[in-house]
């Protein structure tokens, strides 16, 4: 069936089953190939986005669960404040190894930072656990949080 | 990788350590490029389909550099960029030398389907992960130097001066006597006429502006805002989505599919059926999957339907019995050993791995009736489209193969089976259509890091030194598949690698080899190859001599080092850096370990922490590494960062298991990857010289497995002799 969901500010209409992941809704209907796809069971966490500035795992949100909500994705996170300091400090720290797992790790880190501007390692630990980087940047990242964190 | 040490059998750029590098006879030619400008053709050594291509004479270009009009430098090579910095390291050796920014070098991959390449990259184009500066450090520096001094003539004609009175800076030729320039730019023309000199002189390391120096990563910007295009984010027009199934025993067949509730799914257009694999093509992934989880197959499980992992080890641990080829052998190892005062015996097991990289894998393919398209990240594109051209029985040059950024390779791209699927589910679409594989696919059919055994003994003197040392171990070849010209008298140079040529003074070594295969699985390079493998077991059982000598672990090690100065250097760096000797908390402990493999020395100190109901902390870890001179020491810190992480994640975790012929492991609740919360600390230090550079991508994941196991027995007093961890060997006892 139809769905009309709000994707970056946008108004999208897929024709698609209810229970289809948003994930393929952007990947591959929309064509939004900046959220990525690791596991398909909301076990690595490169396929976040953000429902109403939450960090959630697209690959089980299914499109009839997200109505009216606002869907963020990576490729319209600069806009935002928190994305934006993200962004920068994972510029400036050099986080990126091959770079497949960052799009999710931006998402989970610029949600954490937005709901907490000062993270402890421990809140880090937390928001930050589910999404695997098979590079091994975690120490990077952590850095580049706590650089967020301190206005950049 | 010790790929590129093959192609280094005719031209060493290990051992060369002239500042000049290896003669520029067969590696360098200039001419006018085809737009204008200057363009330079290089023969880098690359691992090599023919090893004999290494050896020979003839000039077989493979990279270009291409000076324009507008002064842009393009240089075309080879080398993908994986996530670890080469896109950014490799132009700093030519701007070095040539004078220019960093920002006027872009690098482009080289397609394998450009008439440019037309004849020499099919299957020789391969990224290993350790290989691309040091393939790179000589002839790149020396391509630069020379354009430069071409670049330099070019304008001294034009102003009828003498060159020595001219100076190239920031991308332009001065004449300070005069104070005239001229941009490389409106040069390069004229440049590509000049004679190519005879010879150059390169930089002094102390004269480099460039190299050393952090420069930012030029390939990031695009992976922090959604931009950047891997091979699963590829969409020709009209691309169709596919997802499959796989014979879950390996070596099996499909008997039958039911299929009609799959095709009645919403998006689903088409079901293909293969010989051993059944594929879902759909408008998106979404359908595809839930079309491929409402198929019936019936599956004929081959062969291979008992297979278990217990058989394999089993295998292998008989075949240690019988005598291999001799990878090395020093003195007298049985006479030495009959005469010791105390002898040591073990066996190692290391287990299957899965590469299990971030993105999973995939290939796009359209294939049409007069060619074939290929969009896909490789490490060895030219095999992907010669494999492409076979599978379709188009000739190679109708088959065209784009090579994309790479979300993950440690080995695992090297391998084309992911694109013979892709190609053959094609051929049954009409259009483009992007097979993309499911986790679970992912994991259950990688090519996988071998299983090997061990069997390992040494004779230690009356003062508890080491006089004799005999190493057996049984695994697959790699190489013997993957480049069959190299697997001579039953070894290959990968296989041995860190087991032979240690860095200790032993006075009667030998090291054997056997080459067996495990039946149906298939094996694969793995970040870090042999040296994963090797390392682990030589480290932990020099950690048993010490023990059994009952002298502390890094005194024992340094007292064999003597004759390995960079080793020593490197232990001692990282021993102290991490308070070796300092007291710890109970269930806490030190293990170190030392290598040289990759033509690198490191050293790691590893902290863990064991709790009571057998659970490893990995909480620090130090490392030293002297890799030579530097490019990129940022990149360096990162590589080894990743390096460790990828190691600690296979100690703790790795593991994969076989049970009636199919993989036990799925996805990443049963095949874990460290996270954020579990991950060390870790503190490298590079010890700076002007050495040729060796290989850094793997070095921190082979040297830091004994470095876990060591500290585990330090800890608890248990040695672990298989990985990974049993963390219920663990447990203390009540
Ligand atoms: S793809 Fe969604 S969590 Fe892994
Ligand atoms: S950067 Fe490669 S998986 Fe995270």
């Amino acid at each position: 069936m139809v769905f009309v969901i709000q994707v970056n500010g946008t108004v999208q209409s897929v024709d698609v089953d209810d229970d289809t992941p948003l994930l393929w809704v952007l990947r591959d209907v929309l064509g939004m190939t900046g959220t990525k796809f690791g596991c398909g069971m909301a076990l690595c966490g490169a396929c976040t986005v953000h429902i109403d500035g939450v960090a959630s795992r697209s690959c089980v949100t299914t499109i009839d669960s997200i109505g009216r909500s606002q869907i963020t994705t990576i490729e319209a996170i600069g806009a935002t404040a928190s994305g934006a300091k993200i962004q920068k400090a994972w510029l400036d720290r050099e986080v990126v190894q091959c770079g497949y797992c960052q799009s999710g790790q931006i998402m989970s880190a610029s949600a954490l930072l937005a709901s907490n501007p000062h993270p402890t390692d421990s809140d880090i630990d937390e928001a930050m656990s589910g999404n695997i980087c098979r590079c091994g940047t975690y120490i990077r990242i952590r850095e580049a949080i706590k650089q967020a964190a301190r206005g950049g | 990788m010790v790929l590129d040490r093959i192609a280094f059998q005719g031209i060493d750029f290990d051992r060369t350590s002239s500042a000049d590098g290896p003669s520029r006879r067969t590696f360098l030619r200039a001419g006018a490029a085809a737009g204008g400008g200057l363009l330079l053709s290089l023969s880098l050594p690359f691992v090599s389909g023919d090893v004999k291509a290494a050896n020979s004479a003839s000039f077989v270009p493979n990279a270009f550099i291409r000076i324009s009009g507008d002064g842009q430098i393009v240089l075309t090579m080879p080398y993908v960029e994986m996530g670890q910095g080469t896109y950014t390291a490799i132009p700093m050796l030519i701007a070095e030398e040539l004078e220019v920014d960093l920002k006027q070098v872009r690098l482009q991959h080289a397609p394998p389907n450009e008439k440019l390449y037309a004849n020499p990259l099919l299957g020789v184009q391969a990224t290993g992960n350790s290989n691309a500066i040091r393939g790179a450090w000589y002839p790149l520096r020396q391509a630069g130097a020379i354009a430069r001094a071409m670049l330099v003539s070019a304008a001294a004609e034009h102003w009828k001066v003498d060159p020595a009175s001219c100076r190239a800076q920031s991308g332009k030729v001065r004449h300070p006597p005069t104070g005239r320039s001229i941009k490389y730019g409106d040069l390069a023309a004229d440049a590509s006429r000049m004679v190519v000199p005879a010879n150059v002189a390169l930089k002094r390391p102390e004269e480099f502006k460039l190299i050393g120096t952090a420069a930012k990563r030029l390939d990031t910007p695009a992976k922090v805002n959604g931009t950047a295009v891997y091979g699963i984010d590829v969409r020709p027009p009209g691309v169709k989505i596919a997802t499959l199934a796989q014979s879950p025993a390996f070596g099996g067949h499909v008997k039958g599919v039911e299929d009609a509730a799959a095709k009645a799914v919403k998006g689903v257009r088409q079901i293909v059926r293969l010989d051993d694999a059944v594929a879902v093509v759909a408008d998106h992934m979404g359908a595809a999957k839930k079309g491929l989880a409402a198929l019936v197959i019936e599956w004929e499980d081959g062969p291979h339907a008992e297979l278990n992992t217990g058989e394999v080890a089993r295998k292998l641990e008989e075949a240690t019995l019988s005598s291999g080829a001799v990878a090395q052998n020093i003195g007298d190892a049985d006479k030495a050993m009959a005469s010791a005062v105390t002898k040591v015996e073990a066996t190692y097991q290391v287990p299957f791995l899965a590469h299990a990289t971030m993105e999973p894998m995939n290939c796009t393919v359209h294939v049409r009736k007069d060619g074939c398209e290929v969009w896909v990240g490789s490490q060895a594109i030219g095999r992907v489209q010669a494999a492409a051209a076979k599978i379709t029985g188009l000739p190679l040059d109708k088959v065209v193969a784009h090579n994309h950024l790479i979300g993950g390779g440690f080995g695992r791209r090297l391998e084309i089976d992911g694109v013979v699927r892709a190609v053959q589910i094609a051929q049954q679409v009409d259009g483009p259509v992007k097979v993309v594989w499911t986790r679970e696919e992912d994991i259950q059919h990688d090519m996988y890091r071998p299983y090997w055994f061990d069997r390992i003994s040494a004779g230690l003197d009356e003062k508890g030194m080491p006089v004799a040392w005999n190493h057996r171990f049984a695994g697959s070849s790699v190489l013997a598949r993957w480049l069959p010209p190299v697997f001579e008298n039953g070894l290959d140079p990968d296989t041995t690698e860190g087991a032979i040529n240690l860095v200790y003074a032993l006075p009667n070594l030998h090291v054997e080899y056997l080459r067996v295969e495990p039946p149906g699985i298939p094996t694969a390079f793995w970040r870090s190859v042999g040296p994963s493998h090797n390392v682990f077991v030589t480290e932990s059982f020099m950690d048993e001599l010490a023990a059994a000598a009952k002298q502390d672990a890094v005194a024992y090690r340094l007292a064999l080092l003597g004759k390995a100065p960079r080793a020593k250097a490197v232990l001692e760096l990282a021993a102290e850096k991490a308070g070796w000797g300092q007291p710890l908390p109970e269930r806490v402990g030190r293990g170190v370990s030392v290598q040289f493999v990759f033509g690198s020395y490191l050293a790691q100190v590893a902290e863990v922490e064991v709790s009571k109901d057998g659970m490893v902390r990995v909480r620090r870890v130090v490392c030293a590494i002297d890799c030579g001179a530097v490019v990129n020491p940022d990149t360096v810190r990162a590589q080894i960062e990743s390096g460790i992480i990828f190691g600690v994640t296979a100690a703790l975790y790795g593991e994969i298991t076989l049970k009636g012929g199919r993989v036990e492991q799925s996805n990443f609740d049963t095949y874990r990857m460290l996270r954020m919360n579990e991950a060390p600390a870790i503190e490298i230090h590079i010890v700076q010289n002007s050495e040729p550079p060796g290989g850094v991508g793997e070095t921190g994941t082979s040297a830091i497995v004994p470095a876990v196991s060591n500290a585990i027995f330090a800890a608890t007093g248990k040695r672990l002799r298989k990985m990974p961890v049993d963390n219920a060997a663990l447990k203390q006892p009540v």
